[in-house]
C-alpha cells in the first residue's frame, strides 16, 4: 500500500515536472525582465536590499508612468542563493517568458555572470554585470552581449589608488609607501590584483596581499600580520560576512579606519552595522549616492510605500545596496527606452535591448529629469566601450549614514582600455571568436 | 630553491627575529581555538551519548542564536531571552528525539548521519523563514577592546570567550562524572541495547543529551554571533570545528578543548609564517592536514576511544 | 502476474550471469535506454535537456564514482568535490595545451590524472577508518580547491581564476562544448559517456574486484585474513572512484556550466553527492541514479510547485519552504527505507512478481 502510494506520487511528480519550462501567460503589451536574486543563504543580507530596490523602482515606474513608453514592465524573481548552477537554472527557465522573452539579465554575482556569458550571447540576451563580472567584457567588440557599466573592478582599483595618492599629496608621494589588499580568495577577490600590481610598478609603492579564505569568518591571523606590517593604506575586496569580520578585525588591531577603504561591494550597511561604533570612519568606493534625499527615491516612497506595497521597509529605503538596485533598474529601463527610440514603443527582444544598451547615453539633463541628480553620474556606452567610462566616488560611514568624501574620480581610461582589449582578445583567441568590427556595426 | 628556503628557513628566521609577535600569534591561536572548541563540544556530546554524528550542529547553533537575538530585538531583556532560547532548544530536542531518533533506533551510523543532514536542511529553512535572512547584530555587553600586555596584543573578547568555554567544560565534566544522569549518558554511549536492558530510559537520555548539546550550541552561537553578527554564515563554523573533532577524538570533552587549542595555534602559526611561501590563505586546509597528521599516529584522535574490532 | 519468470530458462552459464537475467528487466532497461536516446531529445525543450537532464547525468556519474568508494568499498570520502575539480582543471589544461586533442581523449586522460591524485589521497585509508577517514578526506578536498584557486598556471593566468570551456567537437563536426553546441548534442554526449561508464561499473562490482571491496567494507580484518590485500583493493577503489568523479567534474565544467571556478567544487558539492548515494542506496548502481534524480529534481520541483499550482509566493518563502520540505523528505525516506531508494525499487519488483496475489 505504502509502495503503491509512493509509486503514484512519483508518477505525479514526473507529470508535473513536464510542466516546467512552460511559460506563464503574460498580457501582450508587457516587457519582461527576469530577476535573479538571493534572498536566502550566506549572502542574503546583501542580496535582499538590492532586490528590493530594483523591484520597488520597477513598481514605481509602472505606477507613476505606466511603464516605459507605455509598455508595462513585468518581472519575476528567481532565487539563486548566490549559487552558480541555480543561477543558470533560473536563467534557462525564465529566458523565454513574456511576449518577447527576457529583455536582459542581471546576474548579481561574478560567478553566475561567467556561467551565463556564453549562453546569453548565443540566446541574444544582454547580460548586465553592473560593477562586477568580467572586467575585460568592457571591450564590446569581443563581448557584444555583456555590459559592465558604469565601472569595473580594474577601474575601481585605479580610482582607489588615485584617491589615496591625492590624500598623500600627489601620486608621486606614493613611492615607498605600503598599500595592502585584504581580499576574499575567490575569483571576485582576485580581480584587482593585476591592476594594483601594475600600478605599484608605475608609482613605486609596495603592494602587500592578504588573502582570506572564503567565507572569511576567521581572520585573526590576517589582522595580526597587518598589525605587524603596518601598511599605510588598506583596500578590501570582500563580500558577505567577510566584510564585517574584517572591519571588526581592523578595529581589534587598532588600524585607523579612515585609511581602510573597501570596494563598492564592501561598503554597505550590513557590513558596518555589526561592527558597531568600531566601524566609524571606514570608507568605501561607490558609483552612486546613498540616502533618501533624491526626487526619484522620494517618488518610490510616494508611489509604492505610501500605498503599502513596498518590498522592504521605509527605513531601509535609501540604504547603499537599495539605491544600487535602483540604479541598476534605472540603467536597464533607460536602455529599454533608448531601444524603443529606434524600434518603437512595443515589447522588445533581447537583441533590440542590446542595441539600446550600446547606444545608451544618459546626460545630466536626463538625470535631472529622472530625479536622480547626485544619485548617479552621466554615462555613455558604445559598441567597443561597454563600460561607459564611469566615474567613482569615495563615501564614508559616520555611524549613521554614508557620506561622500570625494568628488567624482575618473580612473586612467587609457591604461584600462588597453588592458581590457588585451585580455578580451586573448579570450577571443582561446574561444575562436572573431571580434566585431565596430566601425561596421550600426 | 626559493620555495625550499621559504618553507624551511624563512619562517624560523622570522620567528626568531620577532619573539613578541610569535607570542601574539600563539595567544591569538589559543583563543581562536577556544571558539572552535565551543562548537566542537556540541558534536562531542551528541556523539558520545547517541552515537550520532550531528551534521546539523552548525545549523542548531545558528537557530539558537537567531532565536536569542530575535527575542532581544523584540525587546526582551537578555536573561529572559536566554531562558526562552533554552526552552526552545529543549523543545527542539524533544521534537528531534520523537520524530527522528526514535524511528531510526539501531540503524547504522551513516543512516543517522544522513538523518541529521535532513534535519540541517529543515532547520536552515525554518530559521530563515521565522527570523529572515538579514544580519542581526548582537551585543550583550562583552568588552571588545584590544589590550596590550607586555607588547603583545590580546583581545578582551577572546579572553571572555576562553573563560566561558572553560567554565562550560568544567560544568560538563562534573555533570558526566558525578551525576547519575551523566553515568547513564556514558552507558548509553557505550551500547544502546545494553543500557536499555539495565533499565536506562533511552528516550529521556536522548532528549537530555540533545538539550544539553543545544544549550552548548546556544552559548557558542551567542559568542560567535557577538563576533560576526548573527547570520547564516554562522552555521559554517561547524566546518571549522571538524578538524578539532578529529584531532581530539569524537567522544572526548577534554579532547575537544585540547584539539581546539592545538588546531588554533597550528593554524595561525602556519598562516602567518608559512602562508606567504604558499601564497596565503592556507588556514583551512592546514587545519585538516594537521588533524590528519595526528590521526596517522593515533587513528582515533588524541583522546578518542579505541574501537576494538572483533572478527 | 506481470513479472513472472515462468518459461524463462537459461541454457548457458553466460545467460545465467547476465546483468538482467529476467527478460522483463531487460526489456525495461532497453526501453529506458530507447526513451533516453530517442524520445527525450525529440520532445525535450532546451530547458529540460540542459538544466535537468545534463546535470542529472553528470551528478549520477559522480554519485556512481562515490558509490564505488563508499558504498562498495566502505571508505567514506568527502573529497568528491576536490576530485571533480581535478578532472575539470586537468581537462582544461589538456584542451588548451593540445587544441587538436579529441574531447573524448581529453576526458579519458583527465580521468587517469584524477585517478592518480585519488590514489595519493587514498593512502591514509590504510590506517584510518570510518568517520575519521571522512574528515581526513576533507583535507584533500580543501587542499585541492585551495590549490586550484592559488596557482595561476591552472587557469592560464586569467584575472579571475575562472576556466571557460573552449569549443570542441566529436566526429569533427558535432560540437559538444562551447556556445554553438546543440543542446541535444550535449545531452547525447553526456548520456553516452554515462551509460558506458555505468555498464563498466556494473561489470566491475559483479566481478572479483567488487567482491573484494564488499568484503573489505563488511569486515576488513577478516578480508585480509582470507587473502584480499587491503592496500591494493583500497587504493584501487580510490583510483577508480576518482576516475569517475574526474570525468564527472570535467563534464560539469565543459558541458553543463561552460565556465567554472574552483569554488564550484567546494565542500557543499561533496556533501551533495554523499547525500545522493545515501538516499539512493549505498552499494547500488541504480541507487546512484535514483539518488541523483531525487536531489537534482526535487528542489527544482519544489521551487516551481507554487507556480505550477497557480499561486504566487515570495521567492525567499519558497526557498525556505523548499529547504524544509527537502529535509523532512530526507528524514521520511530514511525512516521508510534506510537502505535507500534502490531497495524500495527491489522490494517493488519482488512484490510485482507475486501481484496480484499476496503471497
Amino acid at each position: 500500500m505504502m509502495l503503491i502510494k509512493t509509486l503514484l506520487a512519483v508518477a505525479a511528480v514526473a507529470v508535473a515536472l513536464f510542466g516546467l519550462g512552460a511559460s506563464t501567460v503574460f498580457a501582450q503589451n508587457e516587457q519582461f525582465i527576469p530577476r535573479l536574486v538571493y534572498r536566502t543563504g550566506p549572502y542574503a543580507p546583501n542580496g535582499i536590499p538590492f532586490a528590493d530596490g530594483y523591484a520597488d523602482y520597477l513598481d514605481m515606474v509602472d505606477a507613476r508612468d505606466g511603464g516605459v513608453g507605455g509598455v508595462k514592465i513585468t518581472y519575476e524573481e528567481c532565487e539563486t542563493a548566490y549559487n552558480n548552477d541555480k543561477g543558470v537554472e533560473c536563467y534557462e527557465r525564465l529566458k523565454n517568458q513574456g511576449p518577447t522573452g527576457a529583455s536582459l539579465v542581471d546576474p548579481l554575482s561574478t560567478g553566475i555572470t561567467y556561467a551565463l556569458i556564453e549562453r546569453a550571447t548565443a540566446d541574444k540576451v544582454p547580460v548586465v554585470s553592473m560593477g562586477y563580472g568580467r572586467a575585460d567584457a568592457s571591450y564590446g567588440a569581443v563581448f557584444p552581449y555583456v555590459f559592465t557599466l558604469p565601472a569595473t573592478y580594474w577601474a575601481q582599483a585605479d580610482a582607489l589608488v588615485k584617491y589615496v595618492g591625492e590624500k598623500e599629496g600627489g601620486l608621486d608621494k606614493l613611492k615607498g609607501k605600503k598599500l595592502g589588499l585584504v581580499y576574499i580568495d575567490i575569483a571576485y577577490g582576485k580581480e584587482p590584483i593585476s591592476t594594483l600590481e601594475k600600478l605599484s610598478q608605475k608609482y613605486g609603492y609596495t603592494f602587500l596581499k592578504y588573502p582570506v579564505s572564503a567565507p572569511g569568518i576567521e581572520q585573526s591571523a590576517t589582522w595580526l600580520q597587518i598589525r605587524q606590517q603596518r601598511p599605510d593604506w588598506l583596500f578590501m575586496w570582500g563580500w558577505g560576512v567577510m566584510n564585517s569580520t574584517a572591519i571588526k578585525g581592523a578595529a581589534s588591531v587598532g588600524y585607523p579606519m579612515d585609511h581602510f577603504i573597501g570596494v563598492w561591494w564592501s561598503g554597505s550597511e550590513p557590513d558596518v552595522v555589526p561592527a558597531g561604533a568600531a566601524a566609524v570612519g571606514y570608507e568605501s568606493g561607490t558609483f552612486h549616492g546613498a540616502g533618501q534625499d533624491y526626487p526619484t527615491v522620494k517618488d518610490i516612497l510616494k508611489y509604492v510605500y505610501d500605498k503599502n506595497s513596498g518590498h522592504s521597509t521605509r527605513d531601509k529605503v535609501g540604504e547603499v545596496l537599495y539605491n544600487r538596485g535602483v540604479i541598476n533598474a534605472i540603467y536597464d529601463l533607460e536602455a529599454i527606452r533608448t531601444a524603443q527610440g529606434k524600434f518603437g514603443n512595443k515589447p522588445l527582444k533581447g537583441e533590440e535591448v542590446q542595441w539600446g544598451y550600446e547606444h545608451l547615453d544618459i546626460t545630466s539633463q536626463r538625470i535631472a529629469a529622472l530625479g536622480a541628480d547626485g544619485l548617479m553620474a552621466p554615462i555613455a556606452l558604445s559598441c567597443d566601450n561597454h563600460e561607459g567610462n564611469g566615474k567613482v566616488r569615495i563615501q564614508q560611514w559616520d555611524g549613521k549614514q554614508w557620506k561622500f568624501v570625494s568628488d567624482w574620480i575618473q580612473p586612467d581610461r587609457g591604461m584600462l582600455t588597453e588592458m581590457y582589449k588585451e585580455s578580451a582578445l586573448a579570450y577571443a583567441k582561446e574561444k575562436g571568436i572573431t571580434p566585431r568590427d565596430c566601425a561596421k556595426v550600426m | 630553491m626559493d620555495v625550499l628556503a621559504a618553507v624551511f628557513v624563512t619562517p624560523f628566521a622570522n620567528m626568531w627575529g620577532n619573539p613578541e609577535f610569535v607570542v601574539e600569534v600563539i595567544i591569538g591561536g589559543l583563543l581562536s581555538g577556544v571558539m572552535y572548541s565551543l562548537v566542537a563540544l556540541g558534536f562531542v556530546l551528541i556523539y558520545k551519548a547517541s552515537g550520532v554524528f550531528n551534521f546539523a550542529q552548525g545549523t542548531m547553533v545558528l537557530f539558537a542564536a537567531l532565536t536569542f537575538v530575535g527575542l532581544i530585538e523584540h525587546g526582551l531583556p537578555i536573561w529572559a531571552a536566554f531562558l526562552i532560547a533554552i526552552a526552545v532548544v529543549i523543545l527542539l530536542a524533544v521534537a528531534i528525539e520523537r520524530l527522528v531518533l526514535r524511528p531510526l533506533v539501531n540503524q547504522e551510523q551513516i543512516i543517522l548521519f544522513m538523518a541529521t543532514i535532513g534535519l540541517a536542511f529543515f532547520l536552515e529553512g525554518f530559521g530563515q523563514l521565522v527570523w529572515g535572512g538579514d544580519v542581526h547584530p548582537l551585543d550583550i555587553g562583552i568588552p571588545k577592546a584590544p589590550l596590550i600586555i607586555g607588547g603583545v596584543l590580546v583581545n578582551e573578547f577572546d579572553l571572555v570567550a576562553a573563560a566561558v568555554a572553560g567554565s562550560l567544560v568544567a560544568a560538563l565534566a562534573l555533570f558526566f562524572q558525578h551525576t547519575a544522569v551523566g553515568r547513564a549518558l556514558r552507558a548509553v554511549a557505550d551500547d544502546h541495547q545494553a543500557a536499555q536492558s539495565v533499565g536506562i530510559p533511552l528516550r529521556s537520555i536522548w532528549v537530555i543529551v540533545w538539550s544539553v548539546a543545544g544549550v552548548v550550541g546556544l552559548v557558542a552561537g551567542i559568542m560567535w554571533g557577538s563576533r560576526l553578527g548573527v547570520q547564516f554564515s554562522i552555521s559554517l563554523v561547524a566546518l571549522k570545528a571538524l578538524p578539532v573533532l578529529i584531532l581530539g577524538g569524537f567522544t572526548s570533552v577534554p579532547g575537544a578543548i585540547v584539539g581546539g587549542l592545538i588546531i588554533g595555534v597550528g593554524e595561525k602559526l602556519a598562516e602567518v609564517f608559512w602562508g606567504p611561501a604558499f601564497g596565503g590563505a592556507i588556514e583551512d586546509w592546514f587545519a585538516y592536514a594537521l588533524a590528519l597528521a595526528f590521526l596517522l599516529f593515533r587513528p582515533h584522535g588524541l583522546f578518542g576511544e579505541r574501537i576494538i574490532e572483533r572478527v | 502476474m506481470l513479472y513472472r519468470e515462468v518459461g524463462q530458462f537459461k541454457t548457458s552459464y553466460a545467460a545465467d550471469q547476465a546483468i538482467f537475467p529476467i527478460s522483463q528487466d531487460r526489456w525495461l532497461a532497453l526501453a529506458a535506454l530507447a526513451a533516453a536516446y530517442l524520445v527525450i531529445p525529440a520532445i525535450g525543450s532546451e530547458y529540460w535537456l540542459l538544466t535537468i537532464m545534463v546535470p542529472f547525468l553528470v551528478y549520477a556519474l559522480a554519485a556512481l564514482g562515490l558509490n564505488l568508494l563508499t558504498g562498495y568499498a566502505g571508505q567514506v570520502s568527502l573529497g568528491t568535490g576536490g576530485f571533480m575539480a581535478v578532472g575539470a582543471f586537468a581537462t582544461y589544461k589538456l584542451t588548451t595545451a593540445f587544441p587538436e586533442l579529441n574531447i573524448l581523449f581529453a576526458l579519458l586522460l583527465a580521468g587517469i590524472i584524477t585517478a592518480l591524485v585519488g590514489v595519493l589521497f587514498g593512502f591514509p585509508s590504510l590506517r584510518i577508518k570510518g568517520f575519521y577517514l571522512a574528515v581526513a578526506t576533507l583535507a584533500a578536498q580543501f587542499f585541492l580547491i585551495w590549490m586550484f584557486n592559488k596557482f595561476p598556471w591552472f587557469y592560464n593566468y586569467s584575472a579571475s581564476g575562472v576556466i571557460s570551456a573552449p569549443p570542441r567537437a566529436v566526429f569533427g563536426r558535432v560540437f559538444v562544448t562551447g556556445a554553438e553546441a546543440d543542446p541535444r548534442a550535449r545531452y547525447l554526449f553526456v548520456l553516452t559517456v554515462v551509460v558506458l561508464l555505468a555498464l563498466a561499473a556494473k561489470g566491475l562490482v559483479r566481478g572479483r574486484i567488487g567482491r573484494a571491496w564488499m568484503a573489505i567494507r563488511d569486515m576488513d580484518v577478516a578480508a585480509e585474513i582470507i587473502g584480499i590485500r587491503p592496500l591494493r583493493s583500497k587504493l584501487l577503489a580510490f583510483a577508480l572512484s576518482s576516475f569517475y568523479c574526474g570525468i564527472a567534474g570535467a563534464m560539469w565544467a565543459f558541458i553543463y556550466t561552460s565556465a567554472v571556478e574552483a569554488s564550484a567544487f567546494e565542500i557543499d558539492r561533496s556533501f551533495q553527492i554523499l547525500f545522493m548515494i545515501i538516499i539512493g542506496g549505498l552499494g547500488s548502481i541504480l541507487g546512484s541514479f535514483l539518488g541523483a534524480a531525487f536531489i537534482v529534481l526535487l528542489p527544482i520541483l519544489l521551487d516551481n510547485a507554487p507556480r505550477l499550482a497557480g499561486f504566487e509566493m515570495p521567492v525567499n518563502l519558497v526557498s525556505n519552504l523548499q529547504s524544509m520540505v527537502f529535509g523532512a523528505l530526507i528524514i521520511f525516506f530514511l525512516i521508510v527505507e534506510p537502505n535507500g531508494l534502490a531497495r524500495l525499487w527491489v522490494i517493488g519488483k519482488e512484490k510485482l512478481r507475486l501481484w496480484p496475489f499476496p503471497h
